[in-house]
């Protein structure tokens, strides 16, 4: 097999084995990106090949002399421009920190590099996360390799279009609304969002501090297992970081999906999702049920609730973690300004681009005197019912299956003109963030444009080994009827 | 769907809370967007949450202390390399008050 067609996991055991090197892996990586990144934009920041290059012989030093071993050292992988990698810039796509150096490094962004990893670069997002196209980033969008006239999803679309057009062997994510899911849907990769708290978000820049979690894009699913693997655990710095020992997630691959209960949401097949979508999906519905899953649809409460209420949550929480963006401490100042506070507001108005600056304002409003309690504790306590819904859901169900997104990728330029409109998307990827769930996304066809459709799997928190199996079993059997991997490119 | 109108008054305070400057053409946007979605909003007032605790954190979390050690070295050369202005290893600001 190529570089260029190898898996992750598969690029590493080829070059433990010596049949390949990190040097040759680089290789592939970097002639992809010359071939490709005028064209998709999935980075705003690339290391220097030179550094590139010398750190990929520390590398295989250390795997020649057996010091590093895991099943992802060597691996060329990116990490989104939200999290700090010390030496290089954070970003966020934002004006505000375009000249914003980290200090330090992310802990899952460490835990990479211990493994053995070479970070490639940052990849292209919507700005702090902010959409679901990549195209409210300040640096321009990133295009979907799979069709450049469409986006490819967000926020974390320069992640998924990177590991789509074979620009890196898998990337992080994060995801605070479906900013993982979605884009995996939408380049045809497979993503994953963690329970809440298995991933530090210690150097990951705040969006919506309740509802971000970092996760990996990747070729396929035991990428995807591989990376969370090395990821996950407790960190102390991180005060909402779970105390978690479950952390293997690779071993759990082989044990199948028989005898597992999907539950499919009827109102997630409503209106408002495209035939093609629907379709797709349950046609992996049907397949999962041929490999001895037991299917069956259901109805789950407050599907309509969970996107005004994540909105509430997400900007207010937004609206107070931006504040730290002053003009003082990092990032842009603005030039002519007359005193204090007036330098303030214009540093923040020129920094922000115009969908964060939506955010922030709705979110001060939503959390200011007199409107705390009829917004912001109302979806505090819608998001206890739609918790409490998803607990009944489990109680039946090991899994529960949907779309991603309510189509295939937009056009370019389509979406950025009707804010609600685009919010109404993540109808089926903010309910996982609200009661913390994980879920997983992986490939399951294409629609007439060849556009590529995502399966989504729901499981109650701290079950990843479930949605991991099932996932496995699936994208197995799609293997073995001859539909090329998720990662595998034309 | 309630109408939400949001008069100069709500966004001269939103502009105060959120520390932005508006111009004439953003101030009538946001007015039309901030309508647009308390309205959309408003849709969760269907449901009766009473005696529902709100829930801030999907588990049962309570403060994480530690002891105030200091773990890193001294990065404040790094740190403040990122400040847009500095003067003697310190940030440097607007003034703050008047004479």
């Amino acid at each position: 097999m190529e570089i260029k067609d190898m898996t992750a996991v598969g690029l590493s055991a080829g070059i433990r084995s010596g049949e390949t090197s990190v040097r040759e892996a680089l290789d592939c990586v970097l002639k992809s990106i010359s071939e490709n990144e005028d064209r998709i934009h999935a980075y705003v920041t690339l290391e220097e090949p030179e550094k590139l290059y010398k750190e990929a012989e520390i590398i295989q030093k250390k795997i020649d002399d057996g010091s590093l071993k895991g099943p992802l050292s060597g691996v060329p992988i990116a990490v989104k421009d939200n999290m700090c990698l010390a030496g290089m810039p954070t970003t966020c796509s934002s004006k505000i920190l375009e000249n914003f150096h980290s200090t330090y490094t992310a802990e899952a962004v460490r835990r990479l590099k211990d493994a053995g990893v070479l970070i490639l670069g940052k990849t292209n997002m919507d700005e702090f996360a902010m959409g679901s196209t990549t195209e409210t980033s300040a640096f321009g969008p990133t295009r979907n390799p799979r069709n450049p006239d469409h986006v490819p999803g967000g926020s974390s679309g320069g992640s998924a279009a990177a590991v789509a057009a074979g620009e890196c062997f898998g990337a992080l994510g994060s995801d605070t609304g479906g900013s993982i899911r979605e884009p995996a849907s939408f380049c045809g990769v497979t993503g994953l969002k963690p329970t809440y708290g298995t991933v530090s978000r210690y150097g990951l820049v705040a969006y919506g501090s309740s509802l971000d979690q970092i996760g990996p894009l990747a070729r396929d699913v035991t990428d995807c297992a591989a990376i969370l693997s090395v990821i996950s655990g407790h960190d102390p710095k991180d005060s909402t970081s779970l105390e978690r020992k479950d952390t293997d997630f690779l071993s759990c691959l082989n044990e199948g999906i028989r005898g597992m209960k999907i539950g499919i949401p009827k109102a997630y097949f409503g209106a408002g999702l495209d035939q093609e979508v629907g379709d797709a999906v349950l046609k992996a519905a049907s397949e999962m049920k041929s490999l001895g899953a037991e299917v069956s649809e259901f109805d789950l409460d407050y599907t309509d609730y969970a996107v005004p209420c994540y909105y509430t949550i997400a900007d207010a929480e937004a609206s107070s973690n931006l504040e730290r963006f002053d003009g003082i401490k990092y990032g842009y100042r603005a030039k002519d300004y007359e005193g204090l506070h007036d330098m303030y507001k214009k540093t923040r108005s020129q920094g922000f681009g115009p969908e964060v600056r939506r955010r922030i304002m709705l979110g001060s409003f939503i959390l200011s005197s007199g409107y705390y309690d009829a917004y912001y504790l109302k979806a505090l306590r819608v998001k206890a019912l739609i918790r409490k819904a998803f607990d009944k859901a489990f109680s039946g169900f090991d899994l529960i299956l949907g779309p991603a997104a309510p189509n295939t990728a937009p056009l370019l330029g389509t979406s950025l003109s009707d804010p609600l409109k685009m919010y109404l998307g993540d109808i089926y990827t903010v309910p996982a963030n609200l009661a913390g769930l994980p879920g997983i996304v992986l490939p399951c066809g294409t629609d007439a444009k060849g556009l590529p459709v995502g399966v989504q799997l729901m499981a109650d928190c701290f079950s990843e080994n479930k949605l991991l199996r099932a996932a496995y079993a699936y994208e197995e059997s799609q293997k073995a009827a001859g539909r090329k991997c998720s990662g595998c490119r034309e | 769907m309630s109408e939400h109108v949001i008069d100069d008054d709500t966004i001269d305070n939103i502009e105060i809370l959120a520390k932005l400057s508006l111009t004439d053409e953003e101030r009538l946007q946001a007015k039309a967007d901030l309508s647009e979605m308390l309205s959309y909003i408003d849709r969760l007032n269907e449901l009766d949450t009473q005696g529902v605790e709100p829930m801030s954190h999907v588990f049962k979390v309570s403060n994480v202390f530690r002891e105030d050690v200091v773990t890193n070295g001294d990065g404040s050369a790094d740190t403040l390399s990122n400040a847009p202005a500095r003067k003697d290893g310190m940030y440097q600001v607007p003034r703050t008050f008047e004479e």
